[in-house]
């Protein structure tokens, strides 16, 4: 078995991982300002769908993008400067976690509004059939969405112009540890959220957002088609919520993952059943090599700190720039 | 010379922006509405089936079409018909395509138009009457463009299509479609925004006036010409860019102002207009200024109960009167 896009994709989830937990030691420590949304137990997903992405194409991600940008070879330290305000950050600060665009890796805005960034996928990916044919758009989205009328406008001319477009719904409230301060999960009268954009004849298919080999498998036979002008496709990941993942304010428990939970050894109570059954990192890591897996580990682990130093160390923008409106303000490194 | 009504003027700039640049790409084409004008946008769409598309009717789909291609690499204008269904659409205008360039520090440009059939055209009611440039006047990050004659009418949409580099909400009035100009030379007409015009010189009061009042305060200043009352109209033809030193000038010069706009009042285009000339030169008016806009109820349907909340030239009669008296 070649296990070389396995370890590609592992590589991705360790790093957005390790990026999310450096990002939760920054808050527990009183950096960050304003909330932020984690990523973690739907790293598979990013990890996956991304690997077949080429440098033309577009990607439209959500509030909760850090893992996206960061499988997409977003730069570590640019987002930590953005999330805490630096102008160093993709940004400049203007945006923070919730908005981060990197126009260089082919996000070109980030809409932190539920449902604001799909009818924008629709219109890049219209353009790209003029600009770039074989280009495609990948858009990111939560289940929230359905709840959302854009949607259904925007899947509707997806559909009927055939827009090269690959639309994943990541759902993760799927059995939401009914703890203190857990979400409540999507409220849709849909019994299926494939059933939706079926309805509008986009196939559409649903598949265990924790499984890293399946959606490597998924994800690249659906982008073929997608970029061989077969039209739309729709993907629901379903994932358990991490336990730390909480409304506005995540937090860390349970300490950062350890690798060694991997081979057996027994996670702290609070997220040990998540941990076994629904970590997206243990679930992939069967098929690995521990030891190339600790190898990458240690030098993710040192990059993330490294990026954080760096971004915690860098200027704030100056108030003046505040007012400048259009083009790039002082500092904007892009 | 060619006589071009404000209709064709429009249907002209998108013919020549698509054929100047093909990166332009029309999204819905009602343009001119329910008027006989229409068959001109009928004519661009048969000439140009690939980049003349209509998408299904969903405004706020439609406007993040626009929006989205904008952001990597196209020049859309998004036809939302009339004026009033930019409600609609409000999440992609104000709150993703005017924030895109700022909240990113400058990577993403957006230069999509966003064109709307707005003012009080006969019979629109409430729901197709509205003159939405206040509300989105209060949105940081949209360029704002209301022409008043066919030749400003093609020259900012020439600009908002191939030059300008922000969303630009570009607003007609149904009204002026069969106003004619001799307009011979396209080129000439090619004016960047934020430049005022002096449609008419006068000596004692300063009418400042868009869209469809510039045309009514030129009414206006005939009347008042014959009562020895000496008008001058300046039409602002875009509020973002806003030109203030003409307007300053020219109340400098009179100093007394009427402003005549077709939005509503309470917090209107006329009061914002008429706070910046009062923060600058108060010391220059010799009357308090007065608007004269649409008043604060919905617009009605009957004729004689819509023609009461118009914003006429004998409105604005009676308000030089009051600023001259």
């Amino acid at each position: 078995m070649d296990t070389t896009p396995l370890l590609e994709g592992y590589r991705r989830m360790l790093r957005i991982r390790r990026f999310e937990e450096r990002l939760l030691m920054l808050a527990a420590a009183g950096h960050v300002t304003g909330h932020f949304h984690i990523y973690i137990g739907q790293e598979a997903t990013a990890a996956a769908a991304l690997l077949p992405g080429e440098p033309g194409d577009v990607i439209y991600t959500n509030h909760r993008n850090h893992g996206h940008l960061i499988a997409r070879g977003g730069d570590p330290h640019r987002m930590y400067a953005e999330i805490l305000g630096r102008r160093t950050g993709y940004c400049g600060g203007r945006g923070g976690s919730i908005h981060i665009a990197a126009a260089d890796i082919g996000v070109p805005h980030t809409s932190g509004s539920v449902g604001g960034s799909i009818p924008q996928a629709a219109g890049a990916a219209f353009a790209l059939t003029r600009l770039r044919p074989g280009s495609i758009v990948i858009c990111f989205f939560g289940d929230g969405t359905f709840e959302e009328g854009a949607i259904f406008e925007a899947i509707n001319t997806i559909a009927k112009w055939k827009l090269p477009i690959l639309l994943v719904c990541e759902n993760n409230g799927l059995d939401a540890p009914a703890a203190p301060g857990s979400f409540p999960t999507s409220a849709t009268a849909a019994e299926r959220l494939t059933d939706i954009p079926a309805a509008f004849s986009i196939p559409s298919v649903t598949i265990d957002g924790a499984d890293l080999s399946g959606q490597l498998n998924l994800f690249q036979t659906l982008v073929e088609q997608i970029r061989a002008g077969g039209g739309p496709r729709f993907v629901e990941t379903s994932t358990v919520r991490w336990p730390g993942s909480r409304p506005l304010w995540p937090q860390l428990i349970g300490g950062p993952f350890q690798t060694a939970w991997i081979g057996g050894e027994e996670p702290p109570g609070e997220v040990a059943q998540w941990t076994r059954e629904s970590d997206p990192l243990v679930l992939a890591a069967g098929a690995l090599d521990l030891a190339a897996i600790d190898e990458l580990d240690a030098a993710v682990i040192t990059e993330m700190a490294d990026a954080a130093e760096q971004a915690l160390a860098d200027e704030w923008p100056s108030p003046e720039s505040a007012l400048v409106l259009t083009g790039q303000p002082d500092g904007i490194v892009a | 010379m060619a006589s071009i009504t404000y209709a064709e003027a429009i249907a002209q700039a998108l013919r020549h922006a698509l054929e100047l640049d093909e990166r332009v790409v029309v999204f819905g084409n009602f343009f001119g509405g329910i008027t006989e004008h229409q068959r001109h946008f009928n004519a661009l769409g048969s000439d140009y089936p690939d980049r003349v598309l209509v998408p299904p009717w969903s405004e706020m789909g439609n406007c993040g079409l626009g929006t989205g291609a904008a952001s990597v690499g196209m020049r859309p204008v998004v036809d939302l018909v009339t004026g009033s269904f930019v409600f609609q659409a409000y999440p992609q205008v104000v709150n993703e395509a005017a924030n895109i360039e700022y909240m990113g520090g400058g990577q993403t440009k957006v230069p999509v138009v966003f064109h709307m059939l707005t003012g009080i055209r006969e019979a629109g009611a409430a729901q197709h009457s509205h003159t939405p440039q206040a509300m989105l006047w209060n949105t940081p990050g949209l360029m704002l463009s209301l022409p008043a004659t066919p030749a400003d009418a093609y020259g900012l949409l020439m600009h908002a299509l191939l030059e300008c580099e922000q969303p630009t909400a570009y607003f007609s009035h149904p009204v002026l479609f069969d106003e004619t100009e001799e307009i011979d030379d396209w080129e000439a007409a090619r004016v960047p925004p934020g430049t005022a015009r002096i449609t008419r010189d006068g000596a004692d009061v300063t009418i400042v006036a868009t869209s469809i009042m510039v045309s009514r305060a030129q009414r206006a200043a005939a009347t008042l010409a014959e009562r020895s009352i000496d008008c001058e109209i300046v039409d602002l033809r875009t509020l973002v860019p806003y030109d203030g030193d003409t307007v300053l000038a020219s109340v400098a010069r009179t100093g007394r102002v009427v402003v005549a706009d077709e939005c509503h009042r309470s917090a209107g285009v006329a009061a914002e207009i008429i706070a910046r000339i009062t923060e600058r030169a108060a010391d220059r008016l010799r009357a308090a200024p007065r608007r004269v806009c649409t008043p604060d109820v919905p617009v009605p349907f009957s004729p004689p109960l819509e023609r009461a909340v118009i914003p006429d030239e004998d409105k604005i009669v009676q308000a030089v009167l009051e600023v001259t008296r």
